[in-house]
Parts: structure tokens; C-alpha cells; sequence
């Protein structure tokens, strides 16, 4: 009985830990109910597509996706030839999506291979290749772009002539968002965004069942084993990551098309952080994350992220302190997360030996 | 040909296309308008700047805790000492002692805490370090607002809060190092033979300490943890040693860097020498469990010359500024080689 309200405690440490914090912090922030709520919704509707995302190869054993940064790398190019062609709403975020969909696959194929070859280390692996990849991503932009690919639209285009400009306002903004709009008590619920994120959560639901799924379980539980039993576990560890590349690159989509402006090159940097802080705060671990972890937790980490600048303004009076704060928070939220992870895991295999002898 | 065979596999192959387009630079230089001097000089000075925050790396590499991705720690510690050093007022030589040891002090501090956490996280210590380097760093932003320093040239003017972002230590300590025994060659090219002669210092002890008892403990925990603890070493001891030695090292190392570069880089900046150091490294020969001294001086030599030489020879020749963009392309390039390699 002990042990296992141990176990429930420790696996439900990051959560409990943010709703203290919130509770201490949205008092002290002033915020009133319905304000955040709106803003809760909107974080939603932006967020947890890509948090969603980042599932299968946690199912998979391949722990945090940090190569997100992959997918969001793909959805922005996308995003950026449906501004060249003049396509709008949500016809031209489909085909932003068609667009974006093999290279995230291509992206995906690459990460995959390399991450087979550093079994163990997958995501220390995910995060450098991502960077790795963000500086070919970079050249194909700076220089290609509008220099061997023609674009038309000189507002795209940095003045010197080629390089795709720094900030590109996106007129496909709201796409989804605005395709069946519904107003309760002066909150917009977008819910067009959110049957796409709900056949998402489906999606993942029903992919458990099948037997690609079922596969993914068994390759995350144990390689050894899962590969003598006959599946293929270098083949099933690609699948996971190109799926998860190519729904990343449909998350950063929607989550782009309700920002409403592209940061070409910096855009994408901290979407693999803020993801996985909202996926560990939702109670998810390194091996085991569902689809209410992924919802609960970006509602609960972007709460604090709305609350936690303001509430440390109005305690210490500086207004960078909360900023530093925030950042701190979402690092360590992930730094605890894996920690507490890495620790169970540890004593796991150290009572399992203790039992043996 | 069997002798150039063993030529590329003892030399490794991604060191000869380094050091072949390294040579190239060097030479393409003088067409473009970069005199050789100058090119000499600036890889002298990126190399004593960056060398002992690289040399950082050895002892967790050595004791099996894998590449050091949570430099930041070891940094914000020397910033501090920088800090206190300038809040003491001290200048001259006193100043950087003064400096070294307080980022000894606290490199040691934040070291044991740094080391406590990765031996209970053993196999995972890579991505562990790197998010507690840069929680560290995002905790440091706050006590840089919020510690009560009084020295104005440090402090932001104009009613900000806090430290400013980048410090002058130019009236304190700078150069402190890389000016000792300088010797100038001709008007571009100037020996900072103080903060060479330093880094080698830095390199003998470092030397040094695997000679002795503890540093053969630590390679054997490295190799073998349960040879090690068979023949009764501490394998936790050891690790959390080497944390600590890296630690403070990589304390020092920003201390060079800061007096040649002039400035002490706070706020974000600290998080910006994880990658390219752990980068000089693996560059240098080294994988992700066996480093020496010689990965170092070869490493830190062609990133720093590739970093220093290739912007500034492409941007002359073409017009582009594309340093940054090398810069994340070979960095990081580097690392997922490393990472995908068997271990050996």
C-alpha cells in the first residue's frame, strides 16, 4: 500500500507541483476567471496539436521528440509557398499541410535513421539533429530561396534581393479558427481547430489498437525482446518518428495560423521545449504519455505561462524577473521530469535485481 | 597506399577534410583581402580563449558521464566569480586571481549539486545536463536582477534592475592574460603567448590529475563501472569528482575567455558554450567515453580556425554572411556523428 502511494506520488510529483504553484500564483496575478479561460482556449487551440505529437515515440520507447523542431521546420515552408501563391483560409492551410507533408516525411526518414543509431540516447540525439537540420533549413531560405526558387511577391522577399524576409505576416491567419466560430458568453470556442485536434486525439487512440500500434508497445517496452519475437524494430521506430514529424508540421500549422505571423528562423526554436514542458507538466513520464496528459498539461503550463510574469511583477516589483522566472520554470519542468524519470527507473531495475537474489 | 590508409584511420577522416579546408582557407585568404597574419591571429586567440572551457570536457567523459552538455553550469559559476571580483573593486593580476578563485569556489558548489543529480540519472546524462545547464542559466538571470551588487559599472544604468547583459572588464582585468608576455610578429599578428602558456598549464595539470590516484579511478569507473567496483572504487565518488573537476574547470575557462574577450557575458549568454565546446572536442578525436588531452589542443584548434576563417573568407569572396549558419551546421553536425557512433 506504501509502495504504491509512493509510486502514485512520484508519477504525479511535476502536476501536483504546478497546481500549487498556480494556486499561489493566480491571486497574486489578478487575473480575473474569464480571462483566463479565453486564454486557455486560445493556448489549446494553438498548442496541443503539436503536444499530441509528440506521443508515439514515447509509446515506442524513444522518449521526448525534441526533433519536433523537424516538423515545425517542414509546416513553415509550407506556410511560406501558400503566402507566395496567394492562397487563402483554410483551403490554402490544406495545402500548406500537402506541401509540408513530404518534407516532414523526408525530415522524419532522416531523423529516424539516425536515432536507430544511437539507441539509449534518442533524445539528446532528436534534439542535436533538429538543430543540425534548423542550419540546412536556414540555408535553404537564406540563399536558395528567391534566388534558384523564383518567388514573385518582393513582401517575402529581403531587400537584397534573395533570402526570405524575417517576419512574414501570415494571410491565411485563422483559417481554422474562423471556420465554425462559436461565441459563449464573449469567448470565441474555435471549433473548427478543435475537431481537428479532437480527430487527433482519436487518431492516436485507435492507433494503439492496431497492430502497428501494438508493435510500438512492445518495441517501447523492450527492443531485445519485441526483435527476437519477429518484429522489426528499426522499421517501427521509423514509422513513430516520421508520424510524429509529419503531426508536428501539421501542429505547428495551426498553431501558426493562430499566432498570425511567421518568425522564419527563430519561430520553431522553442517549440520542442514548451511542447515537452506541456506534455511532462500533464503527468506524462519518458515512457508512458496518453492523450488527457498532453490536453491537461497544456492547459496547466500555459496557465502558469500566462500568470507566472505578471504574478512575479506584482511581487518583487521587476518586470524581467517574471520573464526569467517563466523560462526557468519550463526548463526545470522538464530537467525535474526527466529526472524523477531516470531515478524510477533506476530503483526499478534495482528492486527487480534485489527480488532476483 | 596501405600507408595512407593508416594515416586517415589513425588521423580519423573528419579531421583531414578539417584540417585540408582549414589549409585552403588559409591559402584562398591573401586573394580575398585576409592576410595570413590576421588569420593567424584570430585562431590564436579563439584557440587560448576557448581552450580550457573545452579542456572542461575530459574528466566527465573520462568517468563515463558522457559529454559535458551542462557547461553553463560551470560557467555561470566563473561569471560569478567575475562578478565578485569587480564588486571587490580589484585590478590587475590581483583581480583575475581574485576572480578564478571565487569561480573555483563556486564551480566546486554547483559542481557537487550538478554531480549528485547525474549519478542518479546514470545512462540518461546527456539530455539531463543539457536541461540543467540551461535551468541553471535561466536561474542565474534571476539572481543576476535580484543580488544586491553595488559596483556602478556593473550595474544596468537608467533606472533598469539588476546586472547589466554584458560587463566591461577592461579597466579591471581584462587582457590580464592574453597581454602578459605578448609578442608582436608584425601590425595583425600578435603571440598572446600569457593565456598560451596559461591553457598549457591548465592541460599539464589536467594531466597531472589523471596520474594520480583519484584520476586513474575516475578512467577506470569510465571504462568499466563494474570492474571499478569490483576492485572497491567508489563508482558514485568518482563521477561526482570528475563532475566537479569539469565544473571548475570550465569556471576558470570563461574567466580566460572573459579577459581576452573584454566583456563578462551574463543573462542568456552562458547557454550559447554548451554545444560549440562539447563540438571542439569530438572534433578533436574524442568520443563520447574516451577524450585526451591531444582531442582538445587538435579540436579546439580546427573548430575555432574553422569558425573564425571560413565567414570571414566566404564573406570577402561572396558577399554572404554565413557564419552563423556554419557554425550550426558543423557544431552541431559534429555532435549527432559522435552520438550515432558504436561506442567503442
Amino acid at each position: 500500500m506504501n509502495k504504491r502511494m509512493r509510486y502514485i506520488l512520484v508519477n504525479s510529483a511535476v502536476p501536483l507541483l504546478f497546481i500549487l504553484i498556480s494556486a499561489v500564483a493566480i491571486p497574486i496575478s489578478n487575473f480575473s476567471g474569464m480571462y483566463l479561460l479565453s486564454e486557455i482556449i486560445t493556448r489549446l487551440t494553438r498548442n496541443s496539436f503539436m503536444v499530441l505529437s509528440l506521443l508515439l515515440p514515447v509509446m515506442a520507447g524513444m522518449g521526448i521528440n525534441f526533433g519536433l523542431i523537424l516538423g515545425a521546420m517542414a509546416g513553415q515552408i509550407g506556410l511560406i509557398f501558400v503566402t507566395e501563391w496567394g492562397i487563402l483560409g483554410a483551403g490554402g492551410l490544406t495545402v500548406a499541410a500537402i506541401v509540408g507533408t513530404p518534407i516532414a516525411i523526408l525530415f522524419g526518414w532522416f531523423a529516424g535513421n539516425v536515432l536507430n543509431r544511437a539507441k539509449g540516447r534518442e533524445m539528446i540525439t532528436s534534439m542535436i539533429f533538429g538543430l543540425f537540420m534548423s542550419g540546412i533549413y536556414q540555408f535553404f531560405l537564406l540563399y536558395l530561396c528567391g534566388s534558384i526558387i523564383p518567388f514573385s511577391r518582393p513582401n517575402l522577399i529581403l531587400s537584397r534581393g534573395y533570402g526570405v524576409r524575417n517576419a512574414i505576416d501570415l494571410e491565411v491567419m485563422g483559417g481554422f479558427d474562423n471556420l465554425l466560430k462559436v461565441w459563449v458568453n464573449g469567448i470565441a470556442f474555435p471549433v473548427g481547430t478543435f475537431i481537428i485536434i479532437g480527430v487527433l486525439c482519436v487518431f492516436t487512440w485507435w492507433f494503439r489498437k492496431t497492430k502497428l500500434g501494438q508493435n510500438m508497445r512492445a518495441v517501447g517496452l523492450d527492443l531485445d525482446v519485441s526483435g527476437s519475437s519477429g518484429i522489426p524494430v528499426e522499421k517501427t521506430r521509423m514509422q513513430a518518428v516520421i508520424i510524429s514529424t509529419v503531426l508536428s508540421c501539421y501542429g505547428q500549422i495551426i498553431y501558426l495560423q493562430n499566432v498570425g505571423s511567421l518568425n522564419t528562423y527563430n519561430g520553431a526554436d522553442q517549440a520542442a521545449l514548451f511542447a515537452a514542458a506541456a506534455l511532462l507538466v500533464g503527468g506524462a513520464t519518458v515512457s508512458r504519455a496518453t492523450v488527457v496528459n498532453g490536453i491537461v498539461g497544456t492547459a496547466l503550463f500555459h496557465l502558469n505561462f500566462i500568470v507566472m510574469p505578471v504574478a512575479g511583477k506584482n511581487l518583487t516589483g521587476q518586470a524581467m524577473l517574471g520573464e526569467y522566472f517563466r523560462m526557468f520554470v519550463s526548463y526545470g519542468i522538464v530537467t525535474t521530469a526527466l529526472i524523477l524519470h531516470a531515478w524510477s527507473r533506476k530503483k526499478n531495475t534495482d528492486s527487480a535485481r534485489a527480488e532476483r537474489k | 597506399m596501405s600507408n595512407v590508409n593508416a594515416l586517415v584511420k589513425n588521423v580519423g577522416l573528419p579531421r583531414i577534410i578539417i584540417a585540408m579546408f582549414l589549409l585552403l582557407m588559409f591559402c584562398a585568404g591573401p586573394f580575398f583581402g585576409i592576410p595570413t597574419d590576421t588569420s593567424v591571429d584570430d585562431v590564436l586567440v579563439r584557440f587560448g580563449m576557448n581552450g580550457v572551457l573545452v579542456l572542461s570536457m575530459i574528466p566527465m567523459i573520462q568517468s563515463g558521464c558522457g559529454l559535458n552538455f551542462g557547461v553553463p553550469v560551470g560557467v555561470v559559476a566563473g561569471a560569478l566569480g567575475a562578478v565578485l571580483s569587480l564588486e571587490l573593486n580589484l585590478t590587475g593580476p590581483l583581480g583575475i586571481l581574485v576572480a578564478i578563485i571565487f569561480g573555483l569556489f563556486f564551480g566546486a558548489v554547483f559542481g557537487f549539486g550538478y554531480g549528485l543529480i547525474l549519478n542518479r540519472v546514470k545512462g540518461d546524462e546527456m539530455i539531463i545536463a543539457t536541461y540543467v545547464g540551461f535551468s541553471m542559466t535561466y536561474f542565474m538571470c534571476m539572481m543576476w536582477i535580484s543580488l544586491p551588487f553595488q559596483n556602478p559599472s556593473s550595474l544596468t544604468g537608467y533606472g533598469g534592475e539588476g546586472l547589466r547583459v554584458t560587463i566591461s572588464v577592461q579597466d579591471y582585468w581584462g587582457g590580464q592574460l592574453s597581454e602578459l608576455l605578448k609578442i608582436p610578429i608584425s601590425s595583425h599578428l600578435v603571440i598572446p603567448t600569457g593565456m598560451l602558456l596559461f591553457f598549457a598549464l591548465m592541460c599539464f595539470l589536467m594531466w597531472g590529475f589523471f596520474k594520480t590516484k583519484v584520476g586513474t579511478a575516475i578512467t577506470a569507473v569510465g571504462s568499466n563501472p563494474e570492474f571499478a567496483r569490483a576492485s572497491g572504487i567508489s563508482v558514485d565518488k568518482m563521477r561526482l569528482i570528475s563532475v566537479v573537476v569539469s565544473t571548475m574547470v570550465a569556471a576558470v575557462g570563461i574567466i580566460v575567455y572573459e579577459q581576452s574577450f573584454g566583456f563578462i557575458q551574463l543573462y542568456d549568454a552562458p547557454r550559447a558554450f554548451a554545444f560549440p565546446s562539447v563540438a571542439a572536442i569530438l572534433l578533436g578525436g574524442a568520443s563520447i567515453n574516451k577524450a585526451n588531452i591531444t582531442n582538445v589542443i587538435v579540436g579546439t584548434i580546427l573548430f575555432q580556425g574553422m569558425l573564425t576563417l571560413t565567414p570571414a573568407v566566404i564573406n570577402s569572396a561572396i558577399q554572404i554572411d554565413a557564419s552563423e549558419m556554419v557554425r550550426i551546421i558543423v557544431s552541431n553536425g559534429m555532435i549527432v556523428y559522435a552520438l550515432t557512433r558504436k561506442a567503442r
